[in-house]
């Protein structure tokens, strides 16, 4: 097999705790984003579009739905005769097997996937973040830094700072300190979860850390990174600039929905020289009747729609009636708005049927009647019976 | 199921396809100056083939030959090796037919039958004992299983699916039919200008492999080049040629003003549902659109969009094609505009088709008649 230069590792076994009723049947990176896609078609096209060709996907919490969705890897151009896209759940081996406990774990227990491809480095990333980047920029900035490694972080606002994994860098962006979210920062550069290794050095230290701890989380934040920085390997920080979104939060699922929306968004999905991949379902076009009103909202094939959607994201299949409204809200595929159906600030969940005159997240309960913004979220597959009044906040299924 | 190697009498897997492409496409005018008539674009994201290849894979044919005549690298860009359509198979799937130019350059070219005589081999060695001639001027969603029910139960030597026509229009031309009580065809008419009958071919006919080989040596032999005008009509006092009836939606594309019209009538919910999702879905090729943006203070109703536009003024009654970008304050109106055309601000247009990549300028105005429309060349800028 011819070697590959960089092999990427992408976690996709997490379960989206915060994200409630949309990962009750799915795993976090296979949750809809964006009216066409899903959370793994970013990293996944960033890998094609960074010219990688190897990467392995490693599944854990309720795979099917991911494992169908990748498939040979086609949607993605990572259909290849070497390499492609591989599914790595956890196995059996001849000592027994276990699941992963972490991340490092995950990678550490597929060494002979990555030894298959003799890499010189490996491409570490994370399946559910919302991004456009070129890895290979930052295996360009990784060689000219004779780097270790090499963590992909962001400038964040300083008073967001204990939220996440600070480094602290010299001025060459050497980082000299991690601080895991801290109280004080001394900087705001956080860590997007993106890493690039020298595979012989990150290989060495997972066996060790297997062999030799046997309580160890198997994670790159507390075990891996930590013993790395203690034996002084050269570690710098790759600033990434532009639109970067963890959606771990129903609040940052449907806030990253909104930002999709306006004149020009930051993140531009439409842009031809960096194409984010989907399955692509095969639909009809759009349709908007004659009564349709149509204001600041995205919209994808094969939904018709009759009525009024205003600040909105609208998945395939969705279907709109005459006199139905809906404002400022995620609508995932293939549910149906009824005729008088009014929704405010909601995620709808796949196939829900919302009869006619219903009332999603219009009224505020009493006792939730602070200023904050309340997302309804209405999860897969439920019926709101006709009249109904769900109030904001509230979480149905 | 039955397993999909084997030849099984009345299955559908015993069914092979060939989309007859040799058809004149000038009436098209500028449309089809680079293109065959197979791969103009139709319904805001779809070729016109893509109407016949889905209804045979829908139908269960998975063994399907294009025969090409000219101008088909644009229907072989789109096509591919038939991914789309699931016609990447290891055994049959799609066969590219080339003209019969390729291999007598000298000879000039008499018609259609000369293209299938040249794939003769093709058509010999598939494993299929029946096959179904299609062209893509006729588009529906036809399921073709009940068809060749009725073709096997009532032992029909060629079945032809035909449509009864409420409407005809008089800038189209049609391929008539008169059958008598039992559907039995007993007249045929290629685009008669008098003596019009009610019922009109839909270019789809199913017959036995081993006859179509017979027809086409019979054809030749005599010098008759014409697939309909000889290898059908000339055969229907001699054979049992019968007609199947067509209920649903169906657009003859025949001129400039069926194709504008007929593009435009898919705003009518019915008929969109009869073609869209009645008998499975239609199929094409793949782009990775980004869902399409309305933009603020956008004003769009009664249109059909595909995906990847970007609409910031008014549009009514239109159709879009991928990747449409509609500017501030331009009014668009009964207009289909093709994939990634740019319509500049306060740009004014009605009536008219747009090419692809057409840019019109600010503060332009282009009017064509609802009954003749204003063609815009590809990539023109106005």
């Amino acid at each position: 097999m011819p070697q590959e230069e960089m092999v990427a590792m992408l976690l996709a076994g997490g379960k989206g705790t915060r994200l409630g009723v949309l990962t009750k049947n799915i795993a976090k990176p296979a949750v809809p984003f964006g009216a066409e896609y899903r959370l793994i078609d970013f990293p996944l096209s960033n890998c094609t579009n960074s010219g990688i060709n190897t990467v392995g996907v490693l599944t854990q919490y309720k795979p099917l739905v991911l494992n169908s969705y990748i498939g040979n890897g086609s949607s993605w151009d990572l259909d290849r005769n070497n390499g492609g896209v591989t599914v790595l759940p956890p196995y059996v081996k001849e000592g027994g097997g276990s699941w992963y406990k972490g991340t490092a774990d995950a990678i550490y227990q597929n060494i002979e996937f990555i030894d298959l491809h003799d890499p010189e480095y490996v491409l570490v990333l994370s399946g559910d973040h919302i991004y456009k980047m070129d890895y290979e920029e930052m295996l360009n900035y990784h060689k000219s830094k004779n780097a270790d490694i090499t963590i992909g972080v962001l400038e964040v606002p300083w008073e967001e700072t204990h939220r996440f994994g600070i480094m602290n860098t010299n001025q060459e962006q050497k980082i000299i300190e991690f601080q895991e979210k801290p109280e004080n920062a001394k900087n705001n550069l956080a860590s997007m979860g993106i890493y690039i290794f020298d595979w012989q050095h990150l290989r060495k230290y997972l066996i060790a850390e297997a062999e030799e701890n046997e309580d160890s989380a198997g994670d790159f934040g507390h075990n891996i990174i930590p013993k790395m920085m203690a034996d002084q390997l050269n570690f710098f920080a790759y600033t990434f600039e532009g639109y970067w979104k963890d959606v771990g939060t129903v609040e940052s699922y449907w806030q990253a929905h909104m930002d999709l929306l306006g004149k020009s968004p930051e993140l531009d999905l439409q842009d031809r020289n960096w194409i984010i991949y989907s399955v692509n379902p095969n639909r009809p076009p759009q349709y908007l009747s004659e009564d349709a009103v149509v204001d600041n909202s995205m919209i994808n094939k094969g939904t018709q729609i009759m009525g009024t959607v205003k600040n909105s994201v609208l998945f395939y299949g969705v279907k709109v009636t005459q006199g139905a409204v809906v404002e400022d809200s995620v609508i995932l595929p293939n549910t149906r708005i009824s005729s008088g159906a009014k929704i405010k600030n909601t995620i709808v969940g796949r196939n829900v049927i919302i009869e006619k005159n219903s009332k999603v997240g219009i009224e505020i309960d009493d006792k939730n009647a602070d200023n904050e913004l309340k997302i309804t979220v209405i999860g897969d597959d439920e019926v709101i019976p006709e009249a109904s009044n769900i109030k904001a906040g509230m979480v149905v299924g | 199921m039955t397993p999909i190697y084997k030849k099984g009498g009345t299955n559908m897997n015993n069914v092979m396809a060939i989309i007859n492409n040799a058809l004149d496409e000038s009436f098209l005018e500028k449309l089809t100056g680079h293109r065959s008539l197979a791969s103009v674009p139709f319904g805001a994201r779809y070729r016109l083939i893509d109407f016949p290849l889905s209804n045979l894979v829908n139908s269960g044919v998975t063994n399907v030959g294009l025969l090409l005549q000219t101008k088909y690298r644009s229907l072989m860009d789109h096509i591919g090796f038939g991914k789309a359509w699931d016609l990447d198979r290891k055994r049959n799937g799609l066969f590219i037919l080339p003209p019969a130019h390729i291999y007598q350059a000298n000879r000039a070219y008499k018609g259609d039958l000369q293209n299938f005589a040249s794939n003769i081999d093709y058509i010999k060695r598939s494993n299929q004992e029946y096959v179904i001639i299609g062209s893509p001027s006729v588009i529906a969603n036809i399921d073709y299983r009940d068809a060749f029910k009725y073709h096997i139960e009532n032992d029909n030597d060629i079945t032809i699916i035909y449509r009864e026509l409420d409407v005809f229009r008089r800038d189209t031309t049609y391929t008539v039919i008169n059958t008598d009580d039992n559907d039995r065809i007993i007249d045929m008419k290629v685009d008669p200008k008098k003596n019009f009958f009610k019922k009109i071919s839909l270019q789809r006919y199913l017959m036995k492999k081993e006859l179509l080989l017979d027809i086409i040596d019979n054809c030749i032999s005599k010098g008759e080049w014409d697939f309909v005008k000889n290898a059908i009509i000339g055969n229907l006092n001699n054979l049992k040629v019968y007609g199947y009836p067509f209920r649903s939606y169906a657009a003859v594309i025949n001129s400039i003003n069926g194709y504008y019209k007929s593009n435009l009538e898919l705003l009518k919910p019915n008929v969109w549902q009869d073609l869209f999702l009645k008998n499975g879905p239609i199929y094409t090729k793949p782009k990775d659109e980004a869902p399409t943006a309305y933009k603020n203070g956008v004003n769009a109703r009664n249109i059909l969009a595909a995906n990847g536009c970007s609409i910031e003024g008014e549009v009514k009654n239109s159709v879009l094609f991928r990747g449409v970008k509609v500017h501030p304050g331009a009014v668009i109106k009964n207009s289909i505009i093709m994939q990634k055309s740019e319509i500049g601000s306060n740009a004014h247009l009605e009536n008219v088709i747009l090419d692809k990549g057409v840019q019109i300028t600010a503060d332009k105005s282009l009017k064509g008649d609802t009954n003749l429309p204003m063609i815009i060349g590809k990539n023109t800028i106005v």
